[in-house]
């Protein structure tokens, strides 16, 4: 394992926090939106803006860039509180979430939204669309990288294992997902609803790299996504352990908190709790 | 007899040439290439065609990713499968975001023949123009799809276009000047306006010929681009021969039809007969034998034609 400076992580720590009061107020305000999803994939989401990725604000189109596909497109607020962050577009719009005229669509638009790399919402297409990019990277031999993730419970769809199918027939090196294992879908633990296990073992017999990890770990975290964690001709897949709803206690874990938004009363003790 | 040539053939040619001159071109296809043609193109560019495998759904969003990135890619399947198979990608990965995706669909309506109604896609055109931002065509013959192909390659947006598996009657010049969204009078006549598309319009045309016989004066509009709708020019027909008759090789509801006469309704309220495969799945045969058990024949148009002039005579 690698040794980041504090500083390094102690910044991400920062951004990550930010990011979930963003996701929390967001939701809130709109008084609808997917908060467990978003919280669960904060941290991972936070590294790669703020540490992993290469981008430019001023210049959202630019060819070289890495692209990021949320995949798990109901998790919008967690990919809005990053854009927001890295300057995309002001964080005070973020109340405009899921209302009329908003470019903060309820899922992710990316005619509406700079920075919004792939339009998202209807589950199992999202890695499909970043194996498409890959493809392309490789094609005009340009050196991005194209991030993708995807939930746990989305893993149910047959795209996706279609998609993992061509990304390793391809031998998409310049690919790398990250599957949010939260343990949770909308109708109850994955276990219970269909159950997608072994997902590692799943993801090695179809031809990926896979890294398992603990998504809420920074180092490691880091060191999943970081370039030398790749191998030469496969695809890469970071099966991230996470807590659903992460950082506030009441939604930790806890199915109901998949779609809900929070009260009032409640927006004030998740943020109070995450600027403790 | 005039030569015939079927649509797909001329869609993997002109794509081999398209592929010569515009690097950004990139095909993929899902286990059919032989039968699609893009096959042509791949013998030519291997490393820019990409075969998914039986994997439609897969084939089309990552045909998206690849138009963000700057490509356009022409993704081939059976109609069937292109439209149905793939919908919610379609509509989602492709139509929402209006990415430069072009789907074309070959195989399409009961001219598959032998196949079956498994293979038979005779409601395609309906699934596909209810998108919004998509571009609709279904060309009439082998010049007409080589020039649409080269059209939609040089447009930018979502469109699914819709080939044929058997060979079709060669009815344009080689100079015809194909423009997405503009329908083409190919005979004027005075008494009705025969609105038809793909194989159908040749259909048409010798319906035409019959009813000249009889004395009625038909006019024939092709009206290649379903979507969007060359309204001016649909209206200006119906207007002068004040009855109409569509003519497709697709389901009566939804289709062609269904385009004419919204259009119709809204502009021109005039009476209309629909000639199409009926509201039933259909079966195994020869494109021939189908045509006619499905009453798709010019003498079927012709017999639409009478019946729409009879009603228009019977409202004055
Ligand atoms: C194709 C499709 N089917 C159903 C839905 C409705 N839906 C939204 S989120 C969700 C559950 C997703 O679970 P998971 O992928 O585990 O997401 P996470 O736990 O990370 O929020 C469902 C069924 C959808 N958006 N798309
Ligand atoms: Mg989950």
């Amino acid at each position: 394992m690698s040794e980041y400076s504090p500083d390094v992580v102690r910044k991400l720590e920062e951004k990550a926090n930010q990011m979930r009061q963003d996701i929390v107020v967001m939701v809130g305000a709109a008084q609808s939106g997917h908060p467990g999803g978003s919280l669960s994939a904060a941290d991972i989401v936070a590294a790669l803006y703020f540490n992993v990725m290469r981008y430019d604000v001023k210049n959202p189109k630019w060819a070289d860039r890495d692209r990021f596909v949320l995949s798990k497109g109901h998790a919008s607020p967690v990919l809005y509180a990053a854009l927001a962050e890295a300057g995309f577009f002001p964080r005070a719009e973020i109340i405009t979430f899921r209302n009329i005229n908003s470019h903060l669509q309820g899922h992710p638009d990316m005619k509406k939204l700079a920075g919004v790399e792939f339009t998202t919402g209807s589950l199992g297409q999202g890695l499909s669309g970043a194996g498409g990019m890959a493809i392309a990277g490789k094609l005009d031999k340009k050196d991005y990288r194209v991030f993708c993730m995807i939930g746990d419970g989305e893993s149910e769809e047959g795209q996706i294992w279609e998609a993992a199918m061509s990304a390793a027939h391809y031998k998409l090196d310049n690919l790398t997902a990250i599957t949010d294992w939260n343990g949770l879908q909308i109708d109850g633990p994955n276990a219970e609803i269909m159950n997608v296990n072994p997902l590692p073992d799943k993801w090695r017999a179809f031809g990926w790299n896979v890294i398992e990890i603990d998504g809420h770990d920074f180092t490691q975290i880091l060191d999943a996504l970081s370039p030398e964690s790749r191998v030469e001709g496969k695809p890469t897949m970071i099966i991230a352990k996470t807590v659903k709803g992460k950082g506030v206690s009441f939604m930790e874990n806890a199915c109901d908190w998949h779609g809900k938004a929070p009260s009032e009363e409640q927006v004030k003790t998740a943020l109070a709790e995450l600027c403790a | 007899m005039a030569e015939k040539i079927a649509t797909r053939d001329a869609y993997g040619e002109t794509l081999a040439e398209l592929g010569k001159e515009n690097p950004n071109i990139v095909v993929l296809d899902a286990d059919l290439s032989k039968s699609t043609k893009t096959n042509v193109f791949q013998k030519a560019f291997p490393d820019r065609h990409f075969n998914f495998g039986i994997a439609e759904a897969n084939m089309i969003s990552n045909a998206a990713g690849m138009a963000t990135c700057g490509k356009i890619p022409f993704a081939s399947t059976f109609a069937v499968f292109a439209s149905g198979r793939t919908w919610d990608q379609i509509r989602a990965s492709v139509c929402y975001p209006e990415l430069n995706v072009k789907i074309v669909a070959t195989h399409g309506g009961i001219t598959v023949g032998e196949d079956g109604a498994t293979h038979q896609a005779n409601e395609d055109i309906a699934i596909m123009r209810v998108l919004p931002n998509i571009t609709v065509i279904v060309p009439a013959d082998g010049i007409e799809t080589a020039k649409a192909v080269r059209a939609i390659a040089d447009y930018k947006g979502p469109v699914y276009m819709r080939l044929g598996r058997s060979g079709v009657p060669v009815i344009f010049d080689a100079d015809y000047d194909f423009q997405i969204g503009k329908a083409v009078v190919m005979r004027e006549g005075t008494d009705v306006s025969i609105f038809a598309c793909g194989l159908m319009t040749a259909q048409a045309l010798e319906a035409a010929e019959t009813l000249t016989a009889e004395g009625i004066s038909a006019e024939v509009v092709n009206v290649a681009t379903i979507k969007p709708l060359d309204v001016e020019t649909i209206i200006m027909s119906a207007r002068k021969t004040g009855c109409a008759v569509s003519a497709e090789e697709h389901s009566i509801i939804g289709g062609l039809g269904g385009a004419i006469a919204e259009t119709l309704i809204d502009g021109c309220p005039v009476h209309m007969e629909r000639v199409g495969v009926p509201d039933t799945f259909t079966e195994s045969g020869n494109p021939k034998a189908l045509l006619d058990k499905y009453g798709m024949t010019a003498a079927d148009i012709a017999t639409a034609a009478r019946l729409s002039i009879q009603f228009k005579q019977e409202c004055i």
